[in-house]
């Protein structure tokens, strides 16, 4: 672009995006719509394949079930965003409940301070996953599997290796996810208040920043530590929150429900709702979206009798799609550069 | 060092800034050994010098990005121990990279107030980040086709532009620019030269430009040092020098290392 293109006087720009930004804003918004498009194809689709697909009972058990993989896949992608990645938040989601409840059941805390403590505990780990990534300088991808095999062995010693009892039904027991929407209404709330923040707040602006450009960030003074190990923290808290949430859905504490699965395909929901892996784009939507688009496949599948290898070749198709749309989208962007 | 001053008398006598015996190490590495330099008022200083001679080392130590491992750095007479790169901006001390620490990914407007946003409560203000963009470009003369756009988008002279009106704009006593004019066209490279005349002529903002090609030394500066050794070995009004003196004393020292005698050791 050289000085003699077209050309508007800075008023006029404030007032109106120029055609480029347009373009660009369209892409970037088609990519959510492209997303929420294919959910409602998925949904028609198998409606029409089974009519009780839409039924009242199956609703609700779709949404309990995405309620995991949405509030994880929107709390990676802020991370994601920021340009580092978090393997153990699937861990974090099994290890929060049962350190609340051996708080609750081995120390005889009351029941909100024992949450406390679980959600403390997660903390510490998004801690130690930041500190040992930005201070030390090991890859996250690095940090964070050594963390996904540390607590998959903790969570099995710190409960014997096998599923506990959650404490007995009172009103913070319903909120938390005894109530049949409670899940579901925690995860909308979460996927709008993170979306808020990375779009309306200086914390969602230098997560792209960070992610965009790391030493451009730090040069013009952003805190880039700070918004890796707080995106970070965050990661796996909301992870350990959302596994409170579960195992108070499911009234049991299961040490091996943190395996590989949860992880993979959060990552996979929030790449496929437009994440970039290495940083500096992606919404919360999107990966809300990427995450329904999974569930309702699986759910989907599931009452057709497809068996789960199958779901597995769809997923891969899918995650190989979206990642070519990225490459794509990338290179559209970067041709503006030259 | 006394004739500092520029054609406009512009430039008092006051230091704005002043580096004494500054020592800068990276590990067993020493690059800078002990750098002596002022800047007075409304000065523009040329630094020049061999690549990897640590002219950005130099610029980064004064902007609170590395701290230095000795030697003080006063500002308007008083010493300061800078320990971030927003302290150093808290004092007016405004960088703008080689790289230019723009965001691809962001709009012009928000990397325009990168770090210095605009907020009402814990929101982004982005109306108001949009009209005073729009306002300083227009000051500044600078023409983009959008501040909506991303800034992957932009030439690389606009982007130069962005990142200057960006320094001045966030209350800025002294600006350092490290190679304003590296991979930019003619065209473009004559934006920001008048760009940084007017900033001299009309603000009055003393600032430090790395330069690569002396010939620009003599545009807009009002003197010249040169980074050689860890230490400023030379320091000239430009009046008094030329680009030929200018490429001998660098040339010289390569012509004395070839000659296998290394001088003062490199």
């Amino acid at each position: 672009m050289s000085e003699t293109t077209a050309q508007k006087t800075p008023e006029a720009a404030a007032q109106e995006p120029g055609f480029g930004g347009r373009l660009l804003a369209v892409l970037v918004r088609v990519r959510e719509v492209s997303v929420l498009i294919v959910a409602v194809g998925l949904v028609l689709y198998f409606q029409a394949a089974n009519p009780a697909f839409l039924s009242e009972s199956n609703i609700l058990s779709l949404a309990r079930f995405a309620v995991p993989y949405v509030v994880i896949a929107s709390a990676l992608c802020l991370l994601l965003i920021c340009g580092e990645l978090d393997l153990s938040v699937g861990q974090s989601f099994a290890f929060a409940p049962i350190v609340m409840y051996l708080a609750y059941d081995k120390f005889f805390l009351v029941l909100p301070l024992a949450v406390l403590v679980g959600l403390l505990a997660v903390a510490l780990v998004g801690l130690v996953n930041g500190l040992i990534t930005v201070y030390l300088g090991v890859s996250s991808l690095i940090t964070t599997l050594g963390m996904f095999f540390l607590l998959a062995g903790l969570n099995v010693i710190l409960t014997g290796g096998f599923p506990a009892t959650t404490p007995d039904t009172n009103t913070l027991t319903q909120i938390l996810g005894e109530y049949p929407w409670a899940g579901a209404i925690w995860a909308l709330v979460i996927v709008a208040v993170l979306q808020l923040i990375l779009s309306r707040t200086r914390w969602g602006l230098h997560t792209y920043a960070t992610g965009g450009n790391p030493l451009g960030s730090r040069e013009a003074g952003v805190g880039v530590a700070r918004i890796k190990i707080g995106n970070f923290i965050m990661c796996a808290v909301l992870g350990g929150f959302v596994g409170i949430i579960e195992s108070f859905r499911i009234n049991s504490i299961d040490p091996l429900s943190g395996g590989p699965d949860i992880v993979l395909l959060c990552i996979a929901s929030a790449v496929i709702g437009g994440t970039a892996l290495l940083g500096g784009i992606g919404t919360v939507t999107g990966a809300f979206l990427g995450a329904l688009v999974l569930v309702i496949l699986r759910n989907g599948f599931t009452l057709q009798g497809i068996d789960s290898d199958t779901f597995n070749v769809v997923l891969g198709v899918a995650i190989l799609v979206a990642m070519i749309l990225n490459v794509y989208i990338a290179r559209l962007r970067g041709s503006g550069r030259v | 060092m006394e004739n500092g001053e520029n054609a406009n008398g512009s430039a008092t006598g006051a230091d704005f800034l002043r580096a004494e015996n500054v020592v800068k190490r990276f590990g067993a590495v020493s690059v800078l050994k002990g750098v002596d330099m002022h800047v007075k008022k409304g000065e523009v200083l040329g630094l020049i010098g061999d690549n990897g001679a640590g002219k950005s080392t130099l610029l980064k130590t004064i902007t609170g990005f590395h701290r230095p491992d000795g030697g003080r750095i006063l500002i308007e007479g008083q010493e300061v121990n800078l320990r971030s790169v927003s302290q150093a901006r808290s004092l007016g001390i405004q960088t703008v990279y080689q790289d230019l620490a723009l965001v691809n990914e962001l709009s012009v407007f928000h990397n325009m107030f990168l770090n210095g946003e605009l907020t009402v409560g814990p929101f982004l203000n982005n109306r108001r980040m949009k009209e005073k963009t729009a306002r300083y470009l227009e000051d500044m003369g600078v023409r983009i086709p959008s501040i909506d756009t991303e800034v992957a988008r932009l030439s690389g002279g606009q982007r130069q532009a962005i990142a200057v009106a960006r320094a001045v704009y966030s209350d800025a006593k002294m600006l350092l620019l490290d190679e304003p004019l590296a991979a930019m066209g003619a065209k473009e490279g004559a934006l920001i030269l008048d760009l940084i005349q007017r900033l001299k002529e009309e603000r009055g903002i003393p600032m430090i430009l790395i330069v690569h090609n002396y010939a620009q030394v003599f545009d807009v500066c009002d003197r010249v040092n040169l980074l050689r050794n860890g230490r400023i070995e030379y320091d000239k009004p430009v009046a008094e020098t030329s680009v030929e003196e200018l490429t001998e004393l660098v040339v010289a020292e390569y012509r004395k290392a070839r000659q296998g005698n290394p001088g003062d050791g490199r």
